[in-house]
């Protein structure tokens, strides 16, 4: 049986990159005693894939990890004997089984959410700056914001530079006057948006640019399509 | 409909922070920041209101070096057992992190608490090669400890040191309040009863390196007082007040299988160089090589029982969720149970995706059957250490392995499947000749010769892979070649040169490859390793002038230690270059290691005589370890008695 883990990764632990998480949950998996199917070969590993990789730095209410098992286990007991051995800051959700012949997270997911905060600095700098900006300005700038007729960015690849208008990708976005800016943005291989990118635009029409850490970035949760079209949580395709 | 999801993300929200002693945008601009962080699985944290003594435990060099050393988890697991005593860890921070730290004035942290290394009774650090010294002095001043023990305060962290190095701790003898000479399980517990005892009378840091030199195996440098003679040599040395022991002799665990072993190691979240369960079979070494330390400081062999084995690998395996164990001893085929350990481990873990590294084994037919077991032959390469080229000299260090195990033991696995051999060899070892040199060149060409007389042409899968490799022969401290004489990096090269030119005139060539190892290092590494105080101000000015990690080579600059040398007067030639006299004192006779220095000598003028001395259990060579009263030295006493 394939099952569906979802966890959150906050706090310090967002330090550690995506190659260090699926190795850290090979591990979690082996202390939880859970009976996880390996791969034929001589140096068989676990079958296991994560939906989408989490930039460093970065936290999340949602990542999702896929893992074949050889036998039926309990949701809810799984989701104890693995949080009873991982360590602060990774905590499990749940652990869903998934339907047989279910696609894998990775090649699924249609979009993300995200909360996006600012730091102090970069609060006091948009205080100062021209226009000067607020926390309880926000909603109605971020809303100018989202009225543009176009979002254009310009994304760096390695080889080229290319413009991208980030409003059709832009499915839903808020923001409150406590200055927090939550949207929900298309996510997965056919295109992903990062949640820099519009952040980052946002902030040029005030003369801001924002340094390493002064977007706190929390993913929320990641989506999939129905086959209605609607998005639909990874974690809901469990049962 | 998206509203909707938005808001229901938008409810999950909220979490708890730990906090961490480098701001976000440093973490984030730094290579690698999870070698900060902390927090790893059986990590320990303990309740501040519980604890009496905190000890910051250094491996410096980084992070995934220092992880990977199996002495600190022992120690680490040691002190945390003791109850009001907190141990915690601290690695070097990498050039990048450094130059951050001392523009905004950030201290060193230990990485369970994040809290400031300065604020810790004891830093303790250990000492595995002579080329983490100055990251000795790196560590001590992010810290905002005096880097010279003289000017540290009562508020100080106690700075002690551990280790192989400390063998000969005297070039260190500036930096360090105290030495633990020997093995860690034994007499820390009385040395932190002392400290408390010390503490709760109001004693003085000074009271305390007093009580604490008369426990055994401590030494505390600043109690002993050094002479010279005109030439440089040492003319006395001794304590310089009285209840402080002439000489320290060294700490060892007499029995294996009742002693402190980790059952619950730290698993770090980034890839580290031991990604795997440690599993330490024994200590010390039957063997006797002349040119190996090891094989003389942990005399004498002492083996864990397959039982003890047995339960800590199952704890450590299910404790940490890792997916390999190795074996880890100076040479494993030498370990008795060994046929009954690997069966025991491959029936329990090998059908569990478990692998079983199996390093230091000698290639015979029963470890190569073990190893077609548990590795994928197709992938792994077998590694032979021949150490030297000739016959003439493997009997010079006493390497007792011939030309014809090489080739048996290569044949066997040939037909076993393998095709990649490693061949690891030492340059400038005493009394070496061009031959010897030749020799490398031949050997290796000789055993891929047997590749091509083993294997049919139609079984091959292309051609073997003979890998040579050479590093240059460094004397060190208890060990026969202790008196011998060392060469300038030129001759280094060039003897490296010869062997590499004899390699491109092997028939086999093709299959041949040769590398050697950097001479600045080793010229530098023979001064500490037999150095003496004097070299103290050396260390102190090179790392002044900015220099550390010259462990690593792109970070290592000999040229200012060659000008720093000169400086103070002192010189290469001198530590390196001269052969000492039989009479000579050195800077390491004030330890006392069990094994004699009349031993030594003995077994260097056998050397040069090329004569070779028996295994310990073949025949007792009386080199004076059974003063500790255990191991191999008492081995077989029952069934005569």
């Amino acid at each position: 049986m394939k099952v569906r883990i979802r966890f959150r990764k906050t706090g310090p632990v967002r330090f550690i990159g995506h190659l260090d998480v699926m190795r850290y949950f090979q591990k979690l998996i082996r202390r939880a005693g859970l009976p996880v199917a390996y791969s034929a070969g001589f140096h068989p590993h676990q079958i296991m894939s994560f939906a989408q990789p989490l930039g460093v730095g970065l936290e999340s209410m949602a990542e999702y990890a896929d893992v074949e098992m050889t036998e039926d286990i309990s949701g809810e007991e799984a989701v104890r004997a693995l949080n009873a051995v991982s360590a602060p800051g990774i905590e499990i959700v749940s652990v869903r089984q998934l339907p047989e012949g279910s696609r894998t997270a990775m090649s699924i997911v249609a979009a993300a959410a995200y909360r996006i905060r600012f730091s102090e600095a970069l609060w006091e700098r948009l205080a100062a700056g021209e226009p000067a900006l607020s926390p309880e300005g926000l909603p109605v700038a971020w809303d100018a914001f989202l009225s543009r007729e176009t979002i254009p960015v310009v994304k760096k690849t390695k080889k080229s530079e290319e413009t991208l208008d980030l409003k059709p990708f832009l499915f839903a976005s808020e923001a409150d006057a406590e200055g927090e800016i939550f949207f929900l943005v298309q996510a997965g291989s056919e295109r992903n948006i990062r949640p820099e990118m519009p952040a980052g635009e946002f902030l040029k029409g005030f003369g801001a640019e924002a340094g390493p850490a002064d977007l706190k970035i929390t993913r929320l949760d990641l989506y999939a399509r129905g086959e209605d079209g609607r998005l639909v949580s990874l974690e809901e395709m469990g049962a | 409909m998206s509203d909707i999801t938005l808001r229901e993300a938008r409810q999950s929200c909220g979490a708890g922070e730990r906090r961490l002693a480098l701001p976000d945008d440093v973490l984030l601009s730094v290579e690698k920041p999870a070698r900060y962080i902390g927090g790893e699985w059986n990590s320990v944290v303990k309740d501040l209101r519980d604890v009496d003594l905190r000890v910051a435990f250094c491996f410096p060099d980084n992070y995934e070096i220092g992880m990977s050393h199996l002495g600190i988890q022992i120690l680490y697991d040691l002190f945390n057992q003791m109850e009001g005593v907190w141990c915690e860890r601290v690695y070097s921070p990498w050039p990048d992190l450094d130059k951050t730290m001392r523009e905004r004035k950030i201290q060193l942290f230990a990485l369970e608490s994040q809290d400031p290394v300065h604020d810790f009774d004891f830093l303790a650090f250990t000492l595995q090669y002579e080329m983490c010294y100055t990251n000795v002095l790196q560590v001590l001043d992010l810290s905002g400890v005096p880097i010279l023990a003289a000017d540290r305060g009562e508020d100080d962290p106690l700075v002690i040191g551990g280790g192989p190095c400390t063998y000969n701790p005297e070039p260190l003898a500036d930096f360090f309040d105290l030495f633990y000479i020997g093995e860690g399980e034994t007499q820390y517990a009385p040395l932190f009863d002392a400290w408390r005892k010390n503490r709760d009378a109001g004693g003085s840091r000074e009271d305390f390196l007093l009580a604490a030199a008369q426990i055994p195996g401590i030494y505390v440098p600043r109690f002993y007082d050094v002479t010279y003679n005109e030439d440089g040599t040492i003319r006395s040395m001794g304590p310089n007040r009285p209840g402080v022991p002439a000489r320290v002799k060294k700490e060892v665990v007499r029995e294996m299988s009742d002693t402190v072993y980790p059952e619950r190691p730290v698993v770090p979240f980034m890839q580290v160089v031991q990604d795997r369960v440690t599993l330490e079979i024994m200590r010390g070494c039957i063997r006797g090589c002349r040119f190996c330390q090891a094989g003389m400081i942990y005399r004498p062999v002492r083996e864990r029982s397959i039982e003890y084995l047995a339960d800590k690998a199952k704890k450590m395996l299910d404790s940490t969720g890792h997916e390999e164990i190795t074996l880890s001893s100076l040479s494993s085929s030498d370990y008795t149970h060994l046929p009954e350990l690997l069966d025991l481990l491959i029936e329990d873990y090998g059908k569990k995706g478990i692998n079983i590294s199996l390093p230091s084994l000698r290639i015979d037919a029963f470890s190569l059957d073990v190893m077609s077991k548990v590795q994928d032959v197709k992938k792994s390469s077998l590694t032979f250490a021949p150490e030297a080229g000739t016959q003439r000299l493997r009997d010079v260090i006493n390497k007792n392995l011939t030309e014809e195990d090489i080739l048996t033991g290569a044949a066997s696995a040939f037909e076993g499947g393998w095709d990649k051999v490693k061949l690891y060899f030492m340059l400038g070892l005493p009394t070496e000749t061009r031959e010897d040199m030749e020799g490398i060149a031949k050997l290796s060409n000789e055993v891929a010769a047997v590749y091509y007389d083993t294997v049919p042409k139609e079984k091959r899968n292309g051609r073997v892979r003979v890998t040579a490799s050479s590093s240059f022969f460094v004397p060190k401290p208890f060990t026969p070649f202790q008196w011998a004489q060392m060469q300038p990096a030129q001759e280094y090269q060039a003897r490296a040169k010869i062997v590499r030119d004899a390699f491109r005139a092997q028939l086999n060539q093709k299959s041949l490859s040769y590398q050697w190892h950097d001479p600045a290092t080793t010229v530098l590494e023979g001064i500490l390793a037999r150095g003496d105080r004097r070299l103290g101000a050396v260390i102190r000015r090179v790392y002044e002038r900015g220099c550390f990690f010259e462990a690593w080579t792109e970070f290592f600059h000999p040229e200012v230690w060659q000008e720093e040398m000169a400086a103070c007067g002192l010189t290469e030639e001198f530590y390196n270059r001269r052969e000492r006299t039989r009479e000579e004192i050195f800077p390491w006779d004030l330890i006392d290691i069990g094994v004699t220095k009349n031993f030594l000598l003995r077994e260097w003028q056998r050397a040069l005589a090329g004569e070779v001395t028996p295994n310990c259990r073949e025949k007792c060579s009386g080199c004076g370890a059974a003063v500790f009263g255990g191991g191999v030295c008492f081995e077989g006493q029952n069934q005569i008695s």
